[in-house]
């Protein structure tokens, strides 16, 4: 395993103080729409992203939220260097990304890993869990020598909750939760300074859910990672995230830290989204007013004029349909993209409450200190 | 006791005292990796206007118990072992397939969590929906896509005539459930089944379509069963909740009292697992393991391997689903306990 403790905190390799590591700058990307076989023809144009700002610093957790077609995984795709953006830039510790030659791209890759959705189909079926979790090194094979690598498969395995003696495992061997720790296993075997984590949760059922939430902090706060978390579920980036970026149809619409987005809301469409999630909580049944947002989001080939939500909006006015309204702080304390910006608290906050108990059994017929190994899978055990 | 645990009567209640009764449902799929045992001995029950909700994990056998009261469980490999369905206080297992057929889809109906997939793609939505008519009404084509203008216009489509000879692919996520709920009230049932109905949906979509359900269950009374593995779903329209693990349901009662209090270590586990929107909150804490396998459902109590509050006793005998206070039954030998806590 490459010693991912021996890591420099302040993170300085050759960047200028004070530079974000990961700065993102105006970055739009449109998808043409064509049409023909042979000579084909454009004749359109879906804005999957329209000039998106943000900033990710060293161990911070930036969530990227929004519903589906808002554009938030053309955003990692770009990121990562797999599409190339329409216009803007991405810089990495102070260097432009788009301007890199091949061999600085490669190394950039080194440090932004990817953790996928779906951990039924990001995984080879015709490779063992050793093979995929060292094929990284294959690829940079600068990072490890060869005959260290059997051994560091183990080490990630275990780190990740898993059993170490199942390198020589399939897949299919694995249930969800597993596979995903193994996904994790594979983004860290480079030593990245990045991960983005697209939608690393949606999959899972919610008692895994929560084992792999906590295994992703646990592994930030060790490495020093710093996570890009897109997601559509809002508790979840709530959970994990320092800084929120709300999008819509593209473009993100507010910004600002976690307590921010969800206790100052100040977009409607922020607002919007926070009351439409439901809580589980029946005592608090009737209490908060729920905005039903009407229709469905448009069409990116062809989006609204002006700002992109009014067509939903309930406080749209005819300005809105003539102005896009900037990103800026508009005395909310965040910047927010409405014309008529006004801060509505859609959540009520609650102070911390602590987990609820189970009692636990009289030390001398305890069933776990006989045989917890026998009885919990190998793969729970970790968290 | 002298009635072993597995004829102990959950439901003491007279045949038919309830619009809808599963009682003693077991159902298994007989595969070449073994008997997977999907549900067993599942007794539930829902009156006119109430929402049901039964909330469980991937494989805990909440959707296969819709299947069977839908008679959509194929066969081989699945196979009814046990139980009555009981409609009204007809068993609909018994019934022969012609009078099966006329309760389903008219008195009980169900939507899909996969609307594109539960849709035939080479029909027009307004066909499928005139179909029902057609089927069980014998109703002529003309007025029975008159007849589904109405019902698309009812889910709230927006000029539905116009859509009446739109596919499906042509609908939004939304819009095809709202379609599928169409199709699903178009006979006025008395009950309606929601298989994870807005699971696939995004957030403000899901809140425009658990609306609308709720909206319409009170239009015509139905009793709605919810199921579902979103606790905030349930939260928010529940009237009584079943958790089911591996196969079994290990507590039921009313929504308040359960998210208040819950007296079992799994629903306890579920509700610690989930991060939440109204606070930062602290580090989870969630149930260790995974599910288990159902071809291999541990002996005793099926939760003992990951629960905290396990002893030998929890190993060597299942739990009964019991009364653990007053309208409220849990399948833990310590619920009291953990109920207190």
């Amino acid at each position: 395993m490459p010693d991912l403790t021996k890591r420099d905190p302040s993170g300085a390799s050759g960047a200028a103080a004070g530079e974000p590591l990961l700065r993102v700058t105006g970055l739009t990307k449109h998808f043409p729409i064509r049409l023909g076989i042979i000579r084909q023809k454009t004749i359109g144009q879906v804005r999957a992203v329209d000039g998106v700002d943000f900033v990710l610093r060293r161990g911070e957790t930036v969530g990227l939220v929004g519903e589906s077609g808002c554009g938030k995984s053309t955003v990692t795709k770009v990121l990562l260097a797999l599409e190339k953006p329409t216009a803007g830039q991405v810089f990495y510790e102070g260097r432009d990304v788009f301007a890199m030659g091949s061999r600085e791209l490669r190394e950039l890759r080194r440090k932004i890993q990817i953790i996928f959705q779906d951990p039924y189909t990001s995984l080879n079926p015709r490779m063992t869990v050793g093979d995929i979790v060292g094929e990284p090194w294959d690829i940079h094979p600068a990072v490890l020598p060869k005959k260290e690598r059997a051994k560091a498969v183990r080490d990630l395995l275990a780190r990740v909750g898993l059993n170490p003696e199942f390198t020589n495992r399939y897949p299919h061997q694995f249930s969800g939760g597993q596979r995903q720790r193994i996904g994790i296993a594979r983004a860290l075997a480079l030593n990245p300074d990045i991960i983005v984590c697209d939608e690393p949760v949606s999959a899972l059922d919610v008692s895994v859910q929560a084992q792999v939430i906590n295994l992703l902090e646990d592994l930030q706060k060790e490495f020093g990672l710093s996570y890009l978390f897109i997601a559509h579920d809002l508790s979840v980036v709530r959970h994990l995230s320092d800084h929120v970026n709300v999008m819509y149809l593209g473009r993100i619409i507010e910004t600002g830290t976690n307590s921010q987005i969800y206790e100052q809301p100040a977009h409607p469409y922020t607002q919007a989204l926070l009351s439409a999630v439901p809580q589980h909580d029946p005592a608090a049944r009737g209490t908060k007013k729920r905005i039903v947002l009407q229709g469905d989001l448009p069409s990116p080939a062809d989006p609204p004029s002006g700002c992109h939500f009014r067509t939903r909006c309930w406080k749209a006015q005819d300005i809105c349909a003539v102005d896009y309204p900037q990103l800026i702080d508009r005395g909310q304390g965040h910047p927010s993209a409405c014309h008529f910006a006004e801060v509505v608290a859609v959540v009520k906050s609650q102070a911390e409450q602590p987990p609820l108990e189970v009692p636990s059994p009289p030390a001398d017929v305890a069933l776990h200190e006989v045989d917890s190994a026998a009885a919990v899978p190998p793969a729970g055990g970790a968290t | 006791m002298t009635v072993s645990p597995a004829t102990a009567p959950l439901h003491p209640t007279v045949p038919g005292a309830h619009l809808l009764e599963v009682d003693d449902l077991s159902v298994e799929f007989r595969t070449d990796y073994g008997t997977v045992r999907a549900v067993n001995s599942l007794s539930y029950h829902l009156d006119k206007g109430e929402t049901l909700a039964i909330l469980g994990e991937s494989g805990s056998g909440k959707s296969v118990s819709a299947q069977a009261i839908m008679g959509i469980i194929d066969t081989p490999p699945g196979y009814v072992t046990s139980g009555q369905i009981r409609y009204q206080g007809r068993d609909l297992l018994t019934m022969d397939s012609k009078q099966q057929r006329a309760m389903r889809g008219a008195e009980i109906a169900i939507v899909f969590q996969d609307a594109l997939s539960a849709l035939n793609p080479v029909f027009t939505v307004g066909a499928q929906i005139a179909e029902m008519f057609r089927v069980h009404r014998g109703t002529s084509k003309k007025e029975a896509m008159a007849k589904a203008a109405e019902l698309m216009d009812r889910v709230r489509i927006p000029s539905a005539k116009d859509r009446l000879k739109d596919y499906p692919h042509q609908f939004s996520g939304g819009m095809r459930q709202r379609v599928m709920m169409a199709m699903a009230l178009a006979l006025d049932p008395k009950v309606l089944i929601a298989d994870e109905p807005t699971t696939a949906l995004d957030v403000t979509v899901q809140a425009q379509i658990m609306d609308l359900l709720l909206t319409l269950q009170d239009e015509n009374g139905m009793g709605l069963i919810l199921i579902t593995h979103d606790l905030g779903v349930v939260g928010e329209v529940a009237d009584r909740v079943a958790v089911m693990y591996a196969g079994r349901i290990v507590e039921t009662g009313g929504i308040r009292e359960i998210f208040g209090h819950p007296a079992h270590p799994y629903t306890v586990g579920l509700m610690n697992s989930v991060p939440r929107l109204d606070q930062r909150g602290q580090r989870l804490s969630p149930i260790v393991g995974a599910p288990p396998n159902l071809a291999d459902i541990p002996p005793g109590c099926s939760f003992h391997p990951r629960c905290p509050r396990a002893e030998l006793v929890c190993r060597q005998e299942r739990p009964l689903l019991r009364e653990v206070v007053p309208g409220r039954r849990a399948a833990c030998h310590f619920a009291e306990e953990v109920l207190d806590a």
